[in-house]
């Protein structure tokens, strides 16, 4: 797509072009350079930070983190999947009453940062009498976040069908509750596919909140091997380990979001109002969303 | 420090981590979301390299790496406050980029290739023609991404800085007892951490729902007529 903005480029434009391109080499080498020589500056190469990595137990250890990190991931998937539903047919509902209520409580999770709700579940419901689990507290926080931004995307789904489906579906006799789940949830959630695989990558990465109250995933795994000190205390190699894991993870789940994007993209049946959605998660979440209700105003027009 | 004082310094945090850290996620921002358009390949590669690979580690990572990991490799004692805006200005960067890379390519393609048919070099396209009007639609999901920035400040608490997200947690450790006539002054005293902490989501709330406004006013005032 970027490259309608320039010409192919002629003798001059490839001479500069490949002066800038030595620079940013340069300027890239130059700061990796920096980095490699402070690590081996301060040590992180020694073999004994290393050696931490020849044992069984870290790796055990490592594993048991992600095992947590996973648990938790794939429950609140599939919780904030579930509660997109639900929230995403309560705005679609004909009834005030139901609307407007779950408009609100959709806008109020979206607003409340995910770290701030695990906080009131972990530390605040005690005080009231309630114990929650860290890993309740971090799998109910990333439901309701995930799943009030899935149920806005899932609404901009339904609301970007034509009215034809609908209309149609009325005509051959079905019910509010049939064209619903039958005919428009179908159809958007195949338009959103990409944007929901890629609301779960947030929630993937979310989960690393949960380091933060005490619940026992990758990263507090990372933080406790890399304070061992026989090994002399190896944070950094435990950090660049461990923190690969969390970047492979995230983005395998990317990628499958940008097949199944490059998939639908090819598929006659979805309309393409937007092609930047689904790259990424909040923002293209509303682009996706703004791009749709321009072009209601342009049919409205 | 007693009550009012950690209110005080929390707010400064979150402000700071915000401000600061928005600043630093524009500027870079920019750069990347420039090499990400730009004729060269090689820019082209290290911007994607750098937005893929930031926009798929957790925030809280970053801040861990930055919190534990710079210090170390540095050799001194630095200020956690700093160093979580960094962290955070540094993740947020890719957003900025990425938005700025999406305001671009909606441009029509016609618009590029008519300041192109015209003789205008690549910066003056970019310049004159395809930036002002990637502008207009670029500022709605900007404001998006300082909202995901201002919830994201609060991901600061876990690294020992004293922020909005932190401060409940910082208020029952100094526990100052009585005063607690009416329901702002005991949510405000940090005496029942559920009030204290619905208190902040509240705060958050409203700042959010604000910023959401701003960006709808934002959005009909700047609507692309195409």
């Amino acid at each position: 797509m970027s490259s309608v903005l320039y010409d192919v480029p002629g003798p001059r434009a490839r001479l500069r072009n490949r002066l800038v391109g030595a620079a940013t080499v340069l300027v890239v080498a130059a700061l990796l350079a920096l980095v490699v020589w402070r690590l081996i500056d301060t040590g992180q190469f020694d073999a004994q930070k290393w050696s931490i990595f020849t044992y069984t137990r870290p790796w055990l250890l490592l594993l048991e983190g992600l095992g947590a990190t996973l648990g938790a991931f794939i429950v609140a998937a599939i919780g904030a999947m579930a509660l997109g539903f639900i929230l995403a047919v309560g705005r679609l509902s004909d009834h005030r009453w139901l609307r407007v209520p779950v408009g609100w409580i959709v806008e109020v999770l979206r607003a409340v940062p995910v770290l701030i709700f695990m906080m009131l579940l972990y530390y605040g419901l005690p005080v009231a009498g309630i114990r929650v689990e860290p890993y309740w507290a971090v799998v109910i926080a990333l439901i309701a976040y995930n799943g009030s931004v899935l149920a806005e995307a899932l609404r901009a789904g339904v609301e970007s069908l034509p009215r034809g489906q609908r209309e149609a579906g009325y005509a051959i006799g079905l019910r509010k509750n049939a064209v619903m789940r039958l005919i428009l949830l179908p159809q958007a959630v195949r338009a959103m596919m990409p944007v929901i695989i890629s609301q779960l990558v947030v929630a993937l990465k979310d989960t690393a909140l949960g380091f933060i109250i005490t619940y026992p995933e990758l990263l507090h795994y990372i933080q406790l091997l890399g304070g061992q000190v026989p090994f002399g205390t190896p944070l950094v190699p435990t950090a660049i380990v461990g923190g690969s894991i969390y970047v492979v993870l995230c983005l395998l789940l990317s990628y499958v979001a940008y097949r199944v994007q490059k998939g639908s993209r090819r598929s006659p049946k979805i309309r393409h109002d937007a092609p930047a959605a689904g790259e990424g998660d909040a923002a293209t979440v509303t682009e996706f969303i703004a791009v749709q209700k321009g072009a209601e105003g342009r049919k409205r027009r | 420090m007693n009550v009012p004082q950690l209110w005080l310094h929390a707010l400064q945090g979150t402000l700071v981590l915000f401000f600061a850290g928005g600043v630093i996620a524009l500027v870079l921002g920019i750069i990347v979301g420039t090499m990400r358009v730009s004729p060269v390949p090689i820019a082209r590669a290290v911007g994607a390299v750098y937005v893929n690979w930031i926009r798929n580690t957790p925030l809280t990572l970053v801040m861990f790496f930055f919190a534990f990991c710079i210090p170390i490799l540095v050799g001194s004692r630095m200020n956690s406050l700093t160093l979580a805006t960094i962290a955070l200005g540094v993740y947020t960067a890719t957003y900025v980029a990425e938005t700025i890379r999406s305001g671009v390519n909606t441009v029509p393609v016609g618009q590029a290739e008519a300041a192109r048919a015209i003789g205008l070099s690549f910066g003056q396209v970019m310049s004159l023609v395809v930036l002002p009007q990637a502008f207009r639609s670029v500022i709605p999901p900007m404001v998006s991404v300082f909202i995901a920035l201002l919830k994201n400040t609060t991901v600061a608490a876990g690294f020992s800085v004293l922020n909005l997200g932190s401060v409940a947690l910082y208020l029952s450790e100094i526990r100052e007892p009585g005063r607690n006539d009416n329901l702002l002054q005991t949510m405000m005293s940090g005496e029942n951490l559920l009030l204290t902490l619905i208190l902040i989501a509240l705060i958050f709330v409203v700042l959010v729902l604000l910023l959401a406004w701003l960006q709808r006013v934002l959005e009909k005032k700047w609507r692309v007529e195409r």
